[in-house]
């Protein structure tokens, strides 16, 4: 033992010089690295992560080394005499039984600390959002703001995140690698996974379990923005829905009481009208072609899959909340660039983009597709 | 019994005619079972490995769009399901059937029949998974076939029922194969082999058969619970129905950790063979390879929900699956330091398949690393479900149980087929299946850590990659070619290379002391065991090589007879299934049809006079 921990030691240069290799151009190479964590619980599991790392590493070296040498050191001529005929020796046996048992307990100590933490429930003042995983895109819900979005996670700086999970269809995988690793979702089942942010940026996340035809086009992105503007941001989403007009004047604190009171859930059963009044009143543009695209989105029928509001939102309706649509950065679940050509080419063609997906190509001319567009822009 | 030499059996006289397609398909010889494998085997490989290519063409670069994502989606499902069932497990069998009886000093298996019929199962149950291309329901829900996405509701074709009948189809092959070669390890080894001296390679592979028959049933008892939620409208995994997701995948894990092990061990066998033989040096340690091997399939039942962790089964469970799981690292380190001790001080001879059994070691040593590290949940809840993942089992079951069998097939070639395999082809083959293995996987692990999952028909630019993909797709080319030129290798060799004499490479077990290829009856004589290496034992004691065995004519052994309802039998199961899948739209005549196959074929199977009348000769031979 004494001899290992020595070569650990004298090895030990050998981890982080792999790490430092591996990690130097991750972050902006490498966007969705595990490497490179961001966050406390991404944290946990890469510290446990290195640690297997540098046994391993150490472990590879002398075992490969020796299996080398033996074939370099024993390499015979066909004429050679036999060698001694050895049958096993027990002392060296018994040593190559305790050691790795040794090396494994190094291993295990640190892995089940980590299951421990990992598994802890995150303190009263987390922030709970409850994900929810579609074929093929995130439906994501603040129940403390009574807000609705989809595809792009708000969170704040600093804050602990408690993620209560489930599926709306099959099991899916939600993996934030920078902040989070992943945790499976299921129908009829809650699961959960907790963070904290710690740098502001964008980030991406996809989901990892085999989940129909569109599996490889279901990621996320995750927007960690400083606790303030973050406030801002559920403020902002709160008020989009209503008059334009109004949006300047409430106070965020007003916003909060309001949210506790409309915890009610609203009847699914009805989602159509209220999105149908919210996209009229959403929009008080004079744009002739904003004004079309609103008509185009309940004439094609978008309005029966897609809500316009983010607070209070309908549940259970099958394509993602669009409330801010117009301000995401990627649209079709983190699929395409969320610029005007790529949108507008979504609409028209979503069964090209995304093959399976549930949104039928509905027939939209170039020109509808341009006012939808118009339309959708002005839900930010 | 099969290999009774009584008094009866002197009055038998010769055995049957045994030359034609005819022949082929009554045979119960275990040795011609062990070919038709291989055919299979080989044919499945490659189709396997053409799924492998396309699937490398359509990850070679972002956005890409070779295929579409349902084909991805079929490729990899059917390239997993192949490459395990239809691949490696009867790659497996060749060496079970060809190798353990002639290791054992038997003229046959325990149940010719049940042999045939074991591989018939086999080849049909391929044919008949692989007929779902032609009509565009290739399997599509991956090897594993999760639930809930494998419900009616969300796999409406028949795409999941041609994977879960075919399996169901290749189960009963695998259980046939086990009960035989159980019974026959136990029963018919020669005068004097002990369970201890028995060669090593019969040992995993005893211990395989083990597994066989103790996780086979978990994986049919889930498929039939999910034929029942499909055909019958039950709910066992359907959660809008009460049912649970999660039951498949314990369900599945149970059968399919110990699987993993069922899918090594013969390979350790293999290589615990080899290694001794090449470096003339006997086996290092062979009670601790015995029982680290008892030790790995015992531990392999309870280490299942390893492959679940990022579910949250909580602490207690994760804690205790890791542990178990860590376990297994010592017995597999004990095999890799014994093989190590095996050829150290020995004197190498770098043949072929020496060449492969030390790639084995080498591979397989990463493999386990790899595993380690995802046995710990925290770093695994990163890992799991990523191109991570994919590289450690390739690491495993290519860089192990391919290299083995590989390593075993140059190694019994001779034997079989009765042609040494080329040297220099050989050489070449290894070392292009080395870099070209090397050159597809290892960038999977990066690949993996930085973020890419599993099961993914593309990924965006951006991510960083792309040009790790690419090196894979090169390295699988590389690895392609490795096999073409084996192909080569045997065509070459099967022309031109003169007879293999009985014993090429100083071999140390009994199958070495027969002719190459052996001839129907394997041994004129049983022979007496006294040692662990009987063959050097008997070179060493007469000072020297022995003469080379002469052919003999078979007169006054009795073979068992051959049979064709062993094909009749495993004939009806194909049309039992391809029944109950059409049985919506012709009604049940199909499953009818098929009830009734089977019925006929096990009547006259078991109603089949258990002796032979040889014309000519007066008197009947027991078999």
């Amino acid at each position: 033992m004494l001899l290992g921990s020595r070569l650990i030691r004298r090895l030990s240069w050998l981890a982080p010089l792999v790490a430092l290799v591996v990690i130097a151009a991750c972050a902006r190479d490498f966007p969705q690295t595990t490497l490179a964590p961001k966050g406390d619980l991404a944290r946990i599991e890469d510290g446990v992560f290195f640690e297997t790392v540098k046994w391993a590493t150490l472990v590879f070296v002398l075992v490969e080394g020796a299996l080398l040498y033996a074939v370099f050191r024993f390499r015979g001529k066909p004429g050679d005499p036999e060698p001694d005929q050895i049958h096993g020796n027990t002392v060296v046996e018994v040593i190559w039984t305790v050691i790795p048992a040794l090396i494994l307990a190094m291993i295990a100590v640190p892995t089940v600390k980590a299951i421990f933490k990992e598994n802890e429930t995150p303190k009263g003042d987390a922030l709970t959002i409850e994900v929810v995983g579609h074929q093929w895109w995130w439906e994501f819900r603040y129940p403390e703001f009574n807000l609705t979005t989809a595809n792009e996670l708000h969170v704040p700086v600093g804050h602990t995140i408690s993620l209560k999970m489930g599926a709306y269809d099959v099991v899916h995988s939600f993996w934030l690698p920078q902040f989070a690793g992943k945790r499976d979702v299921f129908p009829n089942r809650e699961t959960r996974l907790w963070f904290t942010a710690e740098e502001a940026g964008e980030y991406s996340g996809q989901c990892a379990e085999f989940c129909g035809i569109q599996h490889g086009r279901m990621a996320f992105r995750v927007v960690a923005q400083p606790p303030a503007e973050f406030d801002q941001w559920v403020g902002h989403m709160k008020l989009i829905t209503m008059q334009p007009t109004a949006t300047s004047a409430v106070p965020r604190d007003s916003v909060h009481t309001s949210s506790a009171g409309a915890a009610v859930q609203q009847p699914a059963a009805a989602p159509a009208p209220q999105n149908a009044d919210s996209a009229k009143a959403s929009t008080g543009s004079e744009d002739p072609l904003v004004a079309q695209g609103q008509k185009l989105f309940l004439m094609k029928g978008c309005v029966g899959c897609h809500s316009l509001v983010a607070y209070n939102a309908p549940k259970g309706l099958l394509g993602p909340n669009l409330a801010n649509v117009g301000a995401r950065s990627y649209i079709a679940a983190g699929t395409l660039k969320n610029t005007d050509e790529n949108l507008t080419h979504w609409i028209r063609f979503p069964q090209d983009v995304k093959h399976g997906v549930l949104m039928p190509n509905l027939g939209v001319t170039q020109d509808e597709a341009k006012a939808l567009v118009a339309f959708l822009r002005t839900h930010r | 019994m099969a290999t009774v030499v009584g008094k009866e059996a002197l009055v038998a006289g010769i055995p049957a005619e045994k030359t034609g397609l005819w022949s082929w398909i009554t045979t119960v010889d275990h040795k011609r079972v062990a070919v038709l494998y291989l055919i299979g085997s080989m044919f499945f490989f490659f189709l396997g490995g053409i799924e492998a290519l396309l699937i490398r063409i359509q990850l070679v670069r972002p956005d890409n769009n070779f295929v579409t994502p349902e084909v991805f989606n079929e490729l990899f499902t059917m390239h997993g399901t192949t490459m395990i069932f239809l691949a490696v497990m009867p790659m497996s069998q060749i060496f079970f059937n060809y190798i353990i009886p002639l290791m054992i000093g038997a003229r046959d298996v325990a149940f010719p029949r049940l042999n045939a019929f074991g591989v018939w199962v086999f080849l049909l149950g391929g044919l008949f998974l692989n007929a779902s291309f032609l009509f565009g329901a290739a399997p599509d829900a991956g090897w594993f076939g999760y639930a809930n996405l494998t419900s009616k509701q969300f796999s409406p074709g028949m795409h999941v029922d041609f994977w879960m009948l075919g399996l169901q189809i290749l189960g009963v092959s695998s259980l046939a194969a086990a009960v035989n070669f159980f019974v026959t390890i136990i029963n018919l080894r020669a005068p004097g082999m002990r369970l201890m001296r028995m060669p090593m390679f019969v040992w995993m592979s005893f211990i395989t058969m083990i597994l066989l028959l103790l996780a086979f049933p978990v994986i049919t008892v889930a498929l039939i619970l999910l034929m029942f939620d499909r055909f019958f409208g039950t709910h066992f995994f359907v959660p809008t129905g009460g049912g649970d997701p999660i039951l498949w995948q314990h369900l599945f894990w149970i059968f399919g950790h110990p699987e993993v092990y069922i899918l090594i061990l013969p390979a350790f066998g293999i290589i615990s063979e080899v290694l001794p033989v090449f470096s003339r040096k006997p086996l290092f340690g062979y009670a601790a390879m015995v029982f680290s091997g008892v030790f790995i399939a015992f531990l392999g039942f309870g280490v299942w929900s390893h492959h679940m962790f990022s579910t949250g089964m909580g602490p207690i469970a994760d804690t205790f699956f890791s542990l178990a799981t860590m376990l297994i690292a010592i017995p597999t380190g004990v095999k890799i330091f014994n093989w190590i001790g095996t050829i150290w001080g020995g004197s190498l001879q770098l043949k072929t398949p020496m060449l492969f059994a030390l790639g084995f070691i080498a591979m397989f040593i990463m493999g386990g690393l790899s595993g380690v590290m995802h046995a710990s949940p925290p770093a695994d809840l990163q890992q799991t479900d990523t191109y991570f993942v994919v590289a450690h089992f390739h690491y495993v079951l290519f860089g192990g149980s391919i290299f083995g069998l590989v390593a075993g097939a140059y190694y019994w070639w001779p034997k079989m087929f009765g042609k040494v395999l080329d040297e220099r082809l050989g050489k070449i083959h290894f070392w292009l299946q080395l870099i070209g293995f090397n050159l597809t996987f290892f960038p999977m692990h990066f690949v993996g850590l930085h973020g890419m999952p599993r099961r993914v028909y593309t990924y965006p630019k951006g991510l960083g990659f792309d040009s790790m993909n690419q090196w894979e797709t090169v390295g699988a080319f590389i690895l392609a070619g490795g096999f073409a030129v084996m192909l080569y290798n045997i065509w070459k060799t099967w022309r031109t290379a003169p007879p293999a004499p009985a014993d090429p490479w100083n071999g140390a077990t009994l199958e070495w002391s027969i002719p190459s290829p052996p001839q129907e009856w394997n041994f004129p004589e049983i022979p007496t065991v006294t040692g662990r290496d009987p063959l050097w034992e008997a070179k060493r004691q007469r000072g020297g090589p022995l003469p080379e065995p002469q052919r003999v004519s078979g007169q006054g052994i009795h073979m068992p007879a051959p049979s064709y309802w062993p094909l009749v039998t495993a004939f009806s199961l194909p049309l039992l299934f391809t029944g109950l899948m059409l049985a919506s739209k012709i009604g049940p005549w199909g499953i009818f049809i098929g009830v009734a196959t089977l019925f006929f074929g096990i009547y006259n199977w078991l109603f089949e006079p258990s002796y032979t009348s040889i014309p000519g000769v007066k008197g009947k031979g027991r078999h």
